[in-house]
């Protein structure tokens, strides 16, 4: 198998046991089986997936529940101009892939060398994941609370340490490092007074110090 | 949960992924991508940072520094080291989860 293939199932299989948790938070709070295979099938969006139950399961709104949320769901939309060029040119093939532009299937994708492994990455990934985090879900729904708390294993780290290992290519550069860390520090610095999701989309506008920085240099070289 | 917001959420939720890749789709002869090329290049280093940030040290709206640091960090070590993917994932669990056992004894 080649390395984006593998790193995208190792990737998966955290992600299919957070689908457990998931799955079991989904029960607890209420849902029906339909429901929660519905949620990881079409909504596929695992921070907004969790934002939403939590928010039924501590007894808010389904409006409440709606709007947090799609707040983390709209950085997917940041994705769309990062992948957009491997997906497939007709609409419909176009349409439909789109339901996997995630954090993971862009970061898969966005790490790799040419465009057809990044395509290779992406579908993997993809697949993989959708696959994992829809059984994760279904056994977690089913399952109920069996397995006890994944932060005990430190699942909680494994993302944010698997992103380390994905964002590296991107910070080899000054323009990289200077969007890394202002959107950081955006991220950081909004968390106790924003909504989560808020932090995230802000933290996008770390692109233009990076981007300035770029051009500055460009032109210092010339 | 109702069916509605269930049913609104995948609307939501798809709009979103559809809307950044439709809205940048071919047009003519260049892309509006190739507009934006230059920034949409750095997104993943903007973002995929914050994210990293925001999965290590928030929990809800507060900051907190926990277990989850430690691992992340020894992550960051193996990352700099060009250690293999899985374990970079695992060291980080195991750091993480060795921590979070000590400060429980």
């Amino acid at each position: 198998m080649s390395d984006h293939r593998r790193e995208g199932l190792i990737l998966a299989i955290a992600v299919g046991v957070v689908g457990v948790t998931f799955g079991v938070l989904a029960d607890a709070a209420g849902l029906s089986l339909p429901q929660v295979i519905v949620m990881s099938t079409l909504v596929f969006t695992g921070a907004s997936q969790f934002a939403a139950v939590s928010v039924i399961d501590s007894g808010g709104s389904g409006a409440a529940a709606v709007g947090s949320a799609l707040l983390l769901a709209a950085r997917n939309a940041l994705y769309g101009p990062v992948v957009a060029r491997l997906l497939p040119g007709r609409w419909v093939p176009r349409a439909a892939a789109a339901h996997f532009v995630i954090d993971e299937t862009t970061a898969m994708a966005a790490v790799q060398d040419s465009d057809e492994d990044a395509r290779d990455a992406f579908w993997w990934t993809a697949l993989w994941l959708w696959s994992l985090w829809n059984l994760g879900s279904i056994g977690g729904a089913l399952l109920g609370a069996v397995i006890g708390e994944p932060e005990t294993w430190g699942l909680d780290a494994a993302f944010p340490a698997a992103f380390l290992a994905l964002l590296a290519p991107h910070v080899r550069e000054r323009p990289g490092q200077v969007a890394a860390l202002l959107g950081a520090g955006i991220a950081i610095a909004l968390t106790p007074i924003a909504p989560a999701g808020v932090p995230l989309l802000v933290a996008s506008l770390a692109v233009v110090p990076g981007w300035l920085v770029g051009r500055r240099e460009g032109s210092a070289t010339r | 949960m109702s069916w509605t917001v269930i049913l609104v959420l995948v609307g939501g939720a798809y709009g979103f992924k559809a809307l950044g890749v439709l809205g940048f789709g071919r047009v003519g002869n260049g892309s509006v991508a190739a507009r934006f090329d230059p920034l949409t290049a750095l997104i993943p280093a903007a973002l995929f940072a914050a994210l990293i940030a925001v999965q290590t040290v928030a929990d809800g709206e507060s900051l907190v520094i926990d277990a989850r640091l430690w691992g992340v960090a020894a992550g960051g070590v193996a990352v700099w080291r060009r250690t293999p993917f899985v374990v970079v994932v695992i060291l980080a669990m195991a750091v993480t989860a060795f921590v979070r056992w000590q400060t429980w004894i």
